[in-house]
């Protein structure tokens, strides 16, 4: 409830504010029911008496206060009318008080309301704001270290965690549009609901900006897709983690690299998005390391691996464009991956041996005799990659090669072949003597990322399962 | 030193906000029991006693001392506690 008459909110460091000193002692011996609020300094304006501490910023949140000063004229504990800088005919409007401040000139713009300076919006909003979430809310001692007590509790994979206090949660779910109560899916292994608020509140944790939410976001329901196959993902005794590939307009616009050292370390956005859906699978999901997680080496990709898709540099369609998406969609695919193969090749100038030299290394993924059951995404590097143009090949013409190349014949993949007794059985090949596919058909995928030196590409491999498929949602914010 | 801090929980909330207790074992026949002196006045007496009694069931125990009762115990004492015994047992006397 507003009190009656006029409310006037300045601060002391406001030029503006202190050049209507005069005019403030001038209505406050015209008008019985002033108050003017303070935001700064409680014994400023000095010539007026009975200047109410407002450092608290409680009343100038309640006012809905952007520029100081702001002259208020309320009615039965509403407001009627505001001017808000220094305009003398509009405060002499809204106060009924004419002549005003004769003395200064006619109008002066004001300065940005302290409720309005970055990080304290969040605060007030949490504290006065009738802000509510549904989490739990944990009370750690005022003395307790939060990043330790964060660590107690088991919330990290290891790495510190940024302490998920209700003010940056609030900030992080100004980062989309959706409800923080909307129910994303269940999320194994526990299979519980995954709602947005939960992921705002592990993207808080992994460092991420509001801003990238909506990735994390589309990241987290891409993992919950059935066709994604999550629970096996987490639970399984391979390397494997999920890998987010991001494309089109959002990877730029959040900062995403796609260039130099796209899978290392360096850049905000990768580093945290990849880890935000980790931190989801593990707080929210339950599937940590040594219990559901059966993993026998893991690999560091399950810290993080994220990366945005090398659009600008590329001559070929982008792998979201392969999948039916517009090229200023934005997406994000997840697959699985078990960490970057190097392919180093710097003597090859002509695409059909710089396919060859693909179809070698990758047709020792997994193991020489692995087949089917195997996966990858190659990853074409921009000095590669003008090896293909200069000979005007397409993605495709590319794929449709590797296809070929990689017809492995069936008695170099038997048990016993070559001395290894690992291997295929007889039986799995009706044709002895006729070949057997390396990557069953959508296992074998092209992207591009990746600095402009280095004649090298990479593939990343991980399961090959009609169980276990890559999977590309829409970003929405 | 009143104010707490708040955090939003980031998990499904399927587990109390206090830690459960570690579960104690359901027997001490073959564990190595540590028994660990605070340094605080008296608390020998007890843990000589519990040593007694402990050796007396035909049970392994080994002492430890912490260098005083107002701190946490050093990090070296706890990696060797945790590498010598099963569990272990704190004097707090007076």
């Amino acid at each position: 409830m507003l009190p009656d008459g006029l409310v006037v909110v300045v601060k002391h460091d406001c030029p503006t504010c202190k050049m209507i000193a005069p005019v403030l002692q001038q209505l406050a011996a015209a008008h019985p029911l002033l108050t003017v609020y303070t935001q700064d300094d409680p014994a400023f304006p000095s010539e007026v008496p009975g200047v109410v501490d407002d450092t608290s910023l409680e009343q100038s949140f309640r006012l809905g206060i952007q520029i100081v000063p702001t002259l208020v004229r309320t009615r039965d504990g509403r407001e009627v009318a505001r001017a808000v800088g220094w305009d003398r005919s509009e405060w002499e409007s809204v106060s009924n008080v004419a002549p005003l401040g004769s003395a200064l000139p006619g109008s002066r713009p004001g300065c940005g309301s302290l409720t309005e300076e970055p990080g304290i919006a969040e605060r007030l909003a949490v504290r006065y704001g009738n802000v509510t979430f549904r989490s739990r809310r944990i009370e750690i001692p005022e003395s307790t270290d939060p990043i330790e007590a964060c660590y107690d509790r088991g919330w990290s994979d290891g790495l510190p965690v940024v302490p998920p206090t209700p003010e940056r949660v609030f900030a992080m779910l100004k980062g989309t549009r959706r409800a923080p109560q909307d129910v994303l899916g269940k999320i194994p292994p526990d299979y519980a609901d995954c709602t947005v608020e939960k992921v705002a509140i592990n993207a808080v944790l992994a460092g991420c900006k509001p801003e990238y939410l909506p990735v994390v976001l589309t990241a987290v329901e891409a993992s919950l897709h059935p066709d994604f196959g999550l629970h096996g993902v987490l639970a399984t005794t391979n390397f494997i983690g999920p890998v987010i590939m991001v494309n089109g307009p959002m990877a730029r616009a959040i900062g995403m690299n796609a260039r130099g050292n796209a899978f290392g370390q360096g850049n905000r956005a990768n580093a945290t998005i990849g880890r935000a859906l980790q931190l989801v699978v593990r707080n929210v999901g339950g599937g940590r390391p040594g219990e559901v997680d059966r993993a026998t080496l893991g690999n560091p990709g399950k810290y993080t691996f994220c990366f945005a898709e090398d659009e600008e540099g590329s001559a070929w369609e982008s792998f979201a464009v392969e999948r039916g998406f517009g090229k200023d969609t934005s997406t994000v695919t997840l697959f699985v991956g078990d960490g970057a193969a190097p392919i180093v090749d710097e003597i090859s100038r002509t695409p059909e041996s710089l396919a060859r030299s693909y179809a070698a290394c990758l047709r020792a993924a997994h193991h020489p005799k692995k087949v089917i059951d195997v996966a990858a995404f190659l990853v074409v590097t921009p000095e590669h990659a003008r090896v293909f143009q200069d000979a005007r090949w397409s993605k495709q013409r590319l794929k449709t090669e590797l296809e070929t190349l990689l017809q492995i014949p069936v008695r170099d993949l038997l048990r016993g072949a070559h001395g290894i007794e690992a291997g295929i059985l007889p039986s799995d090949a009706p044709d002895p003597d006729g070949t057997l596919p390396k990557f069953r058909t959508g296992g074998l995928n092209i992207i591009r990322a990746g600095g402009s030196a280095g004649k090298f590409s990479a593939y990343i491999s991980g399961l090959g399962s009609i169980t276990i498929n890559p999977v590309t949602k829409e970003i929405t914010p | 030193m009143t104010d707490v801090q708040t955090l939003l929980d980031p998990t499904a909330e399927l587990s109390p906000v206090l830690r459960e207790r570690r579960s104690r074992p359901s027997s001490l026949e073959g564990l190595t029991i540590g028994l660990l002196d605070i340094s605080k006045k008296r608390g020998d007496v007890f843990l000589d006693r519990l040593d007694a009694l402990l050796r007396a069931r035909g049970l392994t125990t080994k002492r430890y001392r912490k260098p005083r009762f107002s701190i946490l115990a050093p990090a070296d004492l706890k990696q060797q506690i945790r590498a010598e015994c099963d569990l272990v047992i704190e004097a707090l006397a007076d």
